[in-house]
């Protein structure tokens, strides 16, 4: 028999998890969040997307203090005192992770600090982290939002504090002479951004032919200018073959199109992906299926094949983005309250916070090209923005992948400082199902960035204010 | 090996078709979903989709066949080859197919633009290509869409008859039910998205309508709220099938304005489609009504006792859930009044699952939520999901799954008044439960229950119950035996228990 209130338990405290906890305690249900740490908040909060953005606004405080020469404002090199940044990003991270823990304390949600095994598919034993004994939790429903750890590669990672991943590169051991990042992704190129600011030489050894795989290429081009000239090297098409500890650094061994070469780095840092954590004991005792990749399969409402737990945020699948864990935290509350709730986004917003940033969401040109698409691309350089010239910005590009009949915007690219602010407008418009016109008949401030995706709505008609490129007939 | 393509199963009541025209021949390639059959029922002209995709092998039928759901049609030799046959063409389905192209490609799990994992590649950064989707696939599903696009054209401009939804019976459910039934992981969706925002999607999934079948009147094909209304309300018109509109043989109406001032107004879609179904189950059905009361004054203090037990677990005791679980065990021992006469292949139906419609008085009209699987649940369970369903009812939320698939319904008019009334079948079921207003009444009789008369006249609560079946499947004794087993359940209500 149903009681009035189900109870929902929430396995791990990230975005997914503790966005699921506080939307179920705000619908009404008594809710259960265990996680490890002290407070909910995660990889993204503890070691991930909140300590990294922090360091990244001190590496570009540094860049653009060096920028101002152009500008006739010149400020002596940057004094480092690497505790006092490590002190700030650790207030960050301490005062968002306890505000959430206070929130979910209003919320009078159950905050359990401990680790989660299933019994069955509706009893969780519970570990306390300051008690040896093991409690028996009783659900109705549980949401499994343990997250990913960063990948290792098989054979190669060497037990050594001198190569880290990216939660012990967040902890800012030191600043090291040299450094190696291994993997030309995302993590990789934001916390490589924040070791060159802090006069680090960093090298980036890719084994693919670009960085950044997955995005357009346009974009990524405007960026790996930028990361060329931070960076001592960019070797792509090259494998990380050998690691091993030599004296005060650790010898790589690279393999490329030249054949193998050896190099000593004070420190590397390897940042190849994540793998999702899945893992869960007892998981077994239940119906939930994981599949070869290590996910956890579940239906459009995030229901696993145990009708009484479901699943969410890295555990599910790529991509891995906690943006994408809360909303698809929100769904499966939905689904549990009995809608017919679904994960169907059209456009899941992706954002690398390097210097330039580089932002995109819905359809892009490669995914176009792969699947045959007809689309239009209307691209507004950053040359012809009145803003991007004040800032002494003109590297960026907007572009708009469109129908090219109806003009519905299908995707949306942007490469330039402050992207991830503007490709939520590109969301919206294609979650809504805009237009080129739509977007063309808004009205956007001036002068900012905001208009180059106006604009390039207009390029789209041949009708660009401040570019000159009539429609082709 | 070939596998057979049987025929599916096309709504309900439709039993067998006749072919009308067969729109493959032996080599050409089917897709899942792509229409190989155009078949005429007595309801309808129905495209049938195909849900093996191949070579054709074989066609085991011809135009002119009558065809009976589960038979073969065709069989095919498996292997993933995309479709070439020429499919029926019109100006709207190659407009539709441009539109499905329009959307985003919603057919890896994974959402369009979403980046590639965390730092990528020194391994595997191959793997992703395997989970998407190949692009000639797409295309398949585009062209299916274009396709199903048609149907709904059709279904405005009906040409023979109605054409109904054949999605309801022939195609798995959406995927959003899919999980209803605790389901597990649904494969991804095949369907280019359609240019609708996401509340508008939200609201179609909560109605039960897939989306992308709903025409947008907004600029490029725009799906917007009242849309997916207006596609729900056709969709009812044309699945709750049956008649024609209620008319009195179209006899005109006198002049009333003759005799006063008058008000025309339309009728909503919900009283336009109960009077066609209504008018459809009377004259298809002849009707008797059988009469009787239960003594419910003990059933009254045991209600009493349990009442708040049952608000606890969110329902209310009601006589409506207390005749839910009576007419359960009712219709297990009666099986003949959880039926449906197949007049076409002159067959009853019996329906293995008890799934009881109760009728809902909301301000829109009449609304029959169906609850299902009532024998297997316990009275405080039915008691919440009444209160729920009613709500829902009452807020306009019922999906038309959750008003399909009933096999008896119960009316209670008892917290209105009255004490008796004649309902009317709610046809293709064959029996249907009145209850009225309980009252005090003088019995004369057995005090002790033995049924030994003491000779004296008591105050009893006696509910009158009216049931009302189909003569042509349920005999008169048999009616007042399942009314006396009723009445008697809840006259003692721990036989149900036995």
């Amino acid at each position: 028999m149903p009681s009035a209130t189900p109870q929902v338990v929430v396995i791990g405290a990230g975005p997914g998890g503790y966005a699921a906890a506080f939307y179920a305690a705000d619908r009404g249900m008594q809710v259960t969040l265990v996680d490890p740490e002290p407070n909910p908040g995660g990889v993204c909060l503890y070691r991930g997307c909140i300590p990294s953005k922090a360091l990244l606004h001190v590496a570009k405080v540094v860049n653009e203090a060096s920028h101002a020469k152009e500008w006739g404002v010149t400020f002596g090199p940057p004094a480092i005192d690497i505790e006092k940044v490590r002190s700030f990003k650790n207030t960050v991270v301490t005062q968002l992770t306890g505000g959430v823990g206070q929130v979910a304390k209003l919320r009078k949600i159950t905050y359990i600090q401990g680790y989660a095994a299933f019994r069955d598919p509706h009893t969780l034993e519970i570990t306390r982290v300051d008690a040896k004994r093991t409690d028996a939790l009783a659900f109705e429903h549980a949401i499994i939002a343990t997250g990913s750890r960063p990948a290792t590669i098989p054979g190669l990672s060497i037990d050594s504090p001198r190569v880290m991943d990216s939660t012990t590169a967040l902890d800012l051991p030191d600043v090291p002479k040299t450094l190696l990042v291994v993997g030309g992704g995302y993590i990789g190129l934001e916390l490589g951004s924040v070791y060159a600011a802090m006069g680090t030489t960093v090298t980036v050894v890719e084994m693919t032919d670009g960085l950044l795989p997955g995005a357009d290429r346009d974009l990524v081009n405007i960026l790996a200018k930028r990361i060329e000239s931070i960076c001592e090297t960019v070797l792509l098409q090259t494998k990380v073959v050998g690691m091993k500890e030599a004296g005060s650094g650790v010898a790589v061994t690279f393999e490329g199109e030249s054949g193998r070469r050896e190099q000593t780095f004070d420190r590397v840092l390897v940042s190849i992906g994540r793998r999702p954590n899945s893992a869960v004991p007892g998981l077994d005792r239940t119906k939930v299926q994981v599949s070869a990749r290590g996910f956890i399969e579940v239906d459009p409402g995030r229901r696993t094949a145990e009708p009484s737990i479901y699943a969410i945020g890295d555990v599910v699948g790529e991509p891995m983005l906690a943006h994408k864990a809360s909303h698809e935290g929100r769904v499966a509350v939905d689904a549990i309250a009995g809608e017919r709730a679904a994960f169907e986004p059209l456009a899941i917003p992706a954002v690398v916070f390097t210097d330039p940033e580089i932002a995109w969401c819905g359809l892009t040109e490669a995914e176009a090209r792969t699947q045959k698409r007809a689309v239009t691309v209307a691209r507004f350089p950053w040359a012809a923005s009145g803003r991007a010239i004040t800032l002494d910005r003109v590297d960026g590009v907007t572009k708009l992948i469109l129908h090219p009949d109806t003009g519905r915007i299908l995707g949306v690219g942007i490469a330039g400082p402050g992207a991830g602010e503007l490709i939520s407008e590109g969301v919206l418009a294609i979650e809504m199902g805009a237009n080129a016109d739509d977007l063309r008949q808004c009205i956007h401030p001036h002068p900012t960035l905001s208009e180059t995706l106006m604009e390039s709505a207009e390029v789209f008609f041949g009708q660009a204010t401040h570019v000159y490129r009539p429609k082709r007939r | 090996m070939p596998t057979e393509f049987k025929l599916p199963e096309l709504g309900e009541n439709i039993a067998a078709g006749d072919v009308v025209r067969i729109l493959v021949a032996p080599g050409d390639t089917v897709a899942k979903d792509q229409a190989v059959l155009e078949l005429e029922t007595d309801k309808a002209t129905i495209e049938v989709p195909s849900s093996v995709s191949g070579t054709v092998k074989e066609i085991r039928i011809k135009q002119g066949d009558k065809v009976k759901v589960g038979q073969v049609v065709l069989t095919v030799e498996e292997g993933g080859a995309s479709p070439t046959v020429a499919r029926r063409k019109s100006a709207k389905s190659g407009e539709a197919a441009a539109d499905a192209n329009a959307g985003g490609d919603k057919s890896s799990s994974q959402p369009a633009g979403a980046p590639d994992e965390g730092g990528l590649s020194q391994e595997a950064s191959g793997s992703k290509n395997a989970e998407r989707k190949d692009p000639d696939n797409v295309k398949a599903d585009a062209g299916a869409r274009g396709e199903e696009d048609d149907e709904n054209a059709a279904a405005q401009k009906p040409k023979r008859g109605e054409v109904v939804d054949i999605n309801r019976g022939a195609r798995p459910p959406q995927p959003s039910a899919a999980h209803a039934d605790g389901g597990p992981p649904a494969a991804a969706q095949d369907a280019p998205a359609a240019p609708a925002a996401p509340s508008v999607r939200r609201l179609a999934r909560e109605l039960g309508v897939e989306i992308g079948r709903v025409p947008g009147s907004g600029p490029e094909g725009r799906v917007s709220p009242d849309d997916v209304h207006a596609y729900v309300r056709s969709a009812m018109s044309t699945t709750t099938g049956g008649g024609r509109a209620a008319s009195a043989g179209g006899a005109t109406l006198p002049d009333f304005s003759r005799w006063g001032e008058l008000e025309r107004k339309p009728m909503s879609n919900i009283r336009r489609k109960t009077a066609e179904h209504l008018t459809h189950a009377w004259n298809a059905i002849p009707h008797v009504t059988q009469h009787d009361k239960a003594d419910i004054t003990n059933l009254e203090a045991l209600r009493t006792q349990y009442g708040p037990q049952a608000e606890r677990a969110g329902g209310k005791l009601t006589i409506t859930a207390i005749a839910l679980k009576i007419a359960a065990a009712a219709l297990r021992r009666f099986p003949q009044f959880n039926a449906s006469l197949d007049e076409a292949s002159n067959e009853i139906v019996y329906k293995k699952n008890v799934h009881v419609g109760v009728a809902a008085d909301t301000e829109r009209g009449l609304l029959v939520p169906v609850i299902r699987d009532v024998d297997r649940k316990g009275i405080f369970e039915l008691a919440a999901e009444l209160a729920k369903a009613s709500e829902k009812a009452r807020a306009g939320k019922l999906s038309l799954d959750e008003m399909q698939g009933g096999g008896f319904t119960i009316t209670n008019l008892g917290g209105i008044g009255g004490t008796s009334f004649t309902p009317i079948v709610n046809w293709p079921e064959v029996a249907i439960l009145g209850i009225s207003r309980g009252s005090y009444e003088p019995v004369w009789h057995s005090a002790n229950g033995k049924g030994e008369e003491d000779g004296e006249f008591h105050p009893r609560l006696m509910l009158p119950l009216s049931l009302s079946y189909d003569h042509r499947v349920i005999d008169g004794a048999d009616a007042a035996r399942f009314l006396r087993w009723v009445a008697d359940a809840f006259e003692q209500p721990f036989l149900l228990s036995l």
